[in-house]
């Protein structure tokens, strides 16, 4: 954040009211990858009471009513507060490392951004507590989401996902200006580690889709609130629309949970292959491909909903074609391990599950293209067998590749690698435990969102599998938990470039100093450290530059913006403004579920334009840089 | 490739630098303005003949509306002054355009609230039809996007009065001034689609 | 770089013109429900005209046409999907 002149960073850096008005960006990637944690534990809890209910035939655990409650609260809770949330953890902490800034755009609407999300993540919780949590699904759909208004329950829904999108939205202008504008010299667009790179795209995915559901979840709160009409069929209303407003969101939003573990796993490949990423460019615009291409395919999950023959193979077309960039970067990353001198750390055994896992998920979407057959799997367990495989298989596992890969840069030191290695192997064996049974099941017949199957169909048996599958994951969860506390205490110690990496977040010590560089590097070429590292010999190999030892590296300096001494650098000061206007717009939020008292909703929305508004204007007044006097 | 074009501008001046950085989170925000607003259209554009048997687009007062979209447009010209005299650095004259946008958009506001209680008498409310709900849903979004650019011009001028104004600082000129455009170009769409298209 | 953006804008003059052009316009646009010699016409016109408003503004206004063309693609890329995008929902409506 340029502006150079007087002190060091001087911000008190201990304590819990440090971490509440900090704006620098690790800090803030800590947070969310706490909070997300945390919430994959309570998502994960509620996974296994759902199997629990169904490990056996007529399943009395639960009732109809709050197995509906647990499985909207899982999906919306593992989508919302765990994929999104890890992803913009690693985002945070590492785009601005990776392309040689000192933090991202706009530090405080970060904090912001964290702050409403977490705020709003636990508003959507508190629904357990006043009349249940939303029971609709997380698709939400018309008119079963807007109709029983004596419930409250899918207002939750409304308006919690409506502010958890704010928030994402908040995130992702941030990471396209920081991108676009704050690249360290010499980094061109083509030069950015593909992680980066796909957070250019999940950001523009994020920007263009969340404001769709935004008006879709209006809609819906207004039909339960206030008496519109948009999804009263009874009145020329058409819930189809909330289809098509969900999905034209809810599939970009697919590939939202998707292309960050594609960019870890693109990162972890090469180093631990000790090869560059094979097909560099093909990588990054597969990526872009599937960006691109992700906003023409969301009536696929609409096929059983009566669109026309026209509309359904313009849409199986466009989904096949999905599977082209999907491919070429399935055949980059085994081009990438091949002849490559592999490490088989924890972090590369994750990234190898992710490729094995991805495909066989990606194969079973591939299926959902044919439109015949997709009108047999819709809505069964075939289809929750498939987007676990994509979305557990595949950004899970990329997301456990990525702790292990870069837990010793947040903190210093390394995860234990045996526990770590003990811990792949169980969720691997357990997740193909719990989700394969599934495909099977589906294509039995059994549907999903049922909260019990009687016996005598052939479900017993697999899904008997499926709930001592996914103990076994939980077990593989509680390995990593402890793994993270243990090591976090007294891990071995981590050098600033344990792994030989060769992106630039491992040019700065670890954890990183709060200004991220003492010197901004120059960058020449695609995995620059590796260059700075190594030379290539006549048959091509790659030799260390031999006056170069690891971590210390000596390091090109660009730019002017660091005064004469070289270390005077401003870093945005700490603030309180951007929680206090999160709260303000979450408490709005919780003011707009109380139609029914309009004395008590009104009084919440005052306090909360209120609380917003003194946010915003003390935020705006605020100078960014504090001068130390 | 269009985005090419971003790349390198190394050292820069640290100013411009800031600038650019806010103009092009500002500019990708007004994209995903775009979805929003698109959305509303579109919403309105599949229920505007599903008026039941209530009022539809015939109780349009086009006259009205045309004088209240034209107070919005030359809001635009006053917004573009006010950022010309800022940049400019005659502070002085900037806030008298300020001045002058922020009541252009409240004469904008003014009518709007006129148009909708005549519509309510007339009989089309929220709750009469989904071409009612979409089309107060759609102006109502839109009248409070210009009540959020009032509030803006007004922090504006409020700073600068109190000398606290520095274009290096998020609440700037040029970046209300790109909002409130947009905002009235959403008017221009609406103008056109909702009220010119229906009669 | 010249000005604090690194590029010429625009004189006051322009903008007033640039304004008095858009005021035709609109009282183009307002006119043409009335003028029943352009019903066959009058669709594609009224698009034709808001379209150049908009364009107008865009470009003008907000210094489109002078700044950086990364901005522009942040635009075009909203305008160009929300376009296609809702064209084939409303079009699987049939609500053309």
């Amino acid at each position: 954040m340029a502006v150079a002149t007087t002190t060091a960073p001087t911000a008190s850096t201990s304590g819990l009211w440090s971490w509440i008005t900090t704006v620098d960006h690790k800090r803030i990637g800590i947070m969310y990858a706490v909070s997300a944690f945390v919430f994959f534990l309570v998502g994960g809890t509620e996974a296994l009471l759902i199997r629990l209910q169904l490990a056996t035939p007529n399943g009395t655990l639960l009732s109809a009513d709050a197995y509906n409650q647990l499985f909207t609260m899982h999906g919306l809770t593992m989508v919302f507060a765990v994929i999104m949330p890890i992803a913009a953890a690693y985002q945070n902490y590492f785009v601005p490392l990776q392309i040689g800034a000192r933090d991202v755009a706009f530090p405080r609407l970060n904090a912001f951004a964290f702050w409403l999300f977490l705020f709003s993540a636990l508003f959507l919780y508190s629904s357990f507590v006043v009349g249940g949590a939303p029971d609709g699904a997380w698709v939400g759909y018309a008119p079963l989401s807007t109709q029983l208004k004596e419930f409250i329950r899918m207002d939750y829904y409304a308006i919690g996902a409506q502010l958890l999108g704010v928030a994402s939205l908040a995130g992702s202008v941030n990471f396209i200006a920081t991108i676009f504008t704050m690249r360290a010299p010499g980094m061109t667009l083509l030069r950015m580690p593909v992680f980066t790179w796909m957070t250019v795209v999940t950001s523009f995915l994020l920007l263009l889709s969340l404001p769709v559901i935004g008006v879709g979840l209006w809609q819906i709160l207004f039909d339960r609130n206030f008496g519109t009409l948009f999804y009263a069929a009874q009145a020329q209303g058409d819930p189809l629309l909330w289809q098509h407003l969900f999905w034209i969101f809810g599939h970009p939003e697919v590939y939202v949970l998707i292309l960050p573990a594609m960019g870890i796993v693109s990162e972890i490949l090469p180093v631990f292959s000790r090869k560059p990423l094979f097909g560099y460019a093909f990588v990054v615009f597969s990526g872009i491909a599937i960006g691109f291409l992700g906003f023409g395919v969301w009536a696929h999950h609409m096929f059983t909903a009566g669109l026309g023959p026209v509309a359904e193979a313009g849409f199986g077309l466009a989904t096949m074609l999905i599977a082209i960039p999907t491919g070429v970067k399935i055949f980059n990353w085994i081009g990438t391990t091949w002849g490559g001198k592999l490490r088989l750390t924890t972090a590369m055994l994750f990234s190898l599950g992710f490729i094995a896992m991805f495909v066989i998920g990606g194969l079973s979407g591939v299926t959902h293209s044919i439109v015949p057959a997709d009108t047999q799997q819709h809505d069964s367990y075939y289809i929750v067998a498939h987007f676990h495989y994509v979305l557990f298989g595949g950004a899970v596992f990329g997301y456990m590749a990525g702790i292990y890969y870069w837990f010793p840069k947040w903190t210093g030191r390394f995860l234990d690698e045996k526990l770590g290695k003990v811990q792949f192997w169980i969720t691997f064996v357990g997740f193909n435990l719990t989700f394969a049974p599934m495909h099977i099941l589906g294509l039995d017949g059994m549907p999903r969102r049922t909260y019990r199957y009687p016996e005598g169909l052939g479900f017993e048996f697999w899904n008997l599998l499926a709930t001592i599958g996914s103990f076994l994951i939980a077990l593989g969860v509680l390995l990593l938990l402890i793994n993270l506390v243990k090591s976090y205490r007294k891990g071995a110690p981590a050098p600033a470039d344990p792994w030989d990496g060769r992106t630039l977040e491992w040019t700065t010590s670890s954890p990183p100093p709060v200004h991220n560089f003492d010197e901004i590097p120059v960058v020449h070429h695609v995995d620059d450290f590796w260059y700075r590292k190594y030379g290539v010999d006549e048959e091509g190999r790659a030799v260390r530059v031999p006056e170069v030892t690891g971590g210390t590296v000596e390091v090109e300096v660009g730019g002017e913006d660091h005064g004469e001494a070289g270390h005077d650098i401003h870093m945005p000061s700490p603030s309180y403004f951007p929680i206090i206007a999160a709260a303000g717009v979450v408490v709005i939020g919780a003011g707009l579920t109380f139609s029914s008292t309009p004395l008590v909703g009104f009084t919440l929305l005052g306090l909360g334009v209120i609380v917003t508004l003194w946010g915003l204007m003390g935020w705006a007044g605020e100078p960014i840089t504090k001068e130390a006097h | 490739m269009a985005i090419d074009a971003v790349v390198d501008q190394p050292l820069e001046d640290p100013s411009a630098a800031i600038h650019r950085t806010r103009k092009t989170a500002m500019w990708a925000f007004l994209g995903s303005e775009v979805f929003f607003f698109g959305s509303m259209i579109s919403t309105f554009l599949l229920y505007r003949n599903t008026t039941l048997d209530g009022p539809g687009a015939e109780i349009f007062n086009i006259p009205f509306t045309s004088a209240s979209s034209f107070v919005l447009l030359m809001s635009s010209l006053t917004m573009v002054l006010a950022d010309h005299a800022f940049g400019n650095g005659d502070q002085r004259q900037g806030r008298i355009w300020l001045v002058g946008t922020a009541l252009l958009g409240t004469t904008f506001l003014a009518g709007q609230i006129f148009e909708f209680t005549e519509f309510v008498h007339a009989g089309l409310t929220i709750r009469s039809s989904p071409f009612g709900s979409s089309f107060y849903m759609l102006t109502g979004f839109h009248g409070a996007h210009v009540a959020v650019g009032v509030l803006l011009l007004s922090m504006l001028v409020f700073f600068s009065l109190r000398g606290r104004y520095d274009p290096d600082q998020g609440m700037n000129v040029e970046l209300v001034a790109l909002y409130w455009h947009f905002v009235d170009i959403v008017w221009i769409v609406i103008f056109t689609v909702v009220y010119l298209l229906q009669i | 770089m010249a000005t604090r953006t690194g590029h010429a804008h625009p004189t006051t003059r322009t903008y007033w013109l640039v304004a008095l052009v858009l005021a035709v316009i609109t009282a183009v646009e307002i006119a043409v429900p009335y003028l029943a010699a352009l019903d066959p016409v009058r669709v594609p016109l009224l698009l034709l005209l808001g379209g150049a408003k908009f364009l107008i503004v865009v470009a003008v206004f907000m210094h489109l046409k002078y700044d950086l063309k990364s901005y522009r693609f942040y635009f075009a890329i909203g305008l160009a999907g929300t376009f296609v995008v809702f064209a084939v929902v409303l079009a699987s409506f049939q609500a053309f």
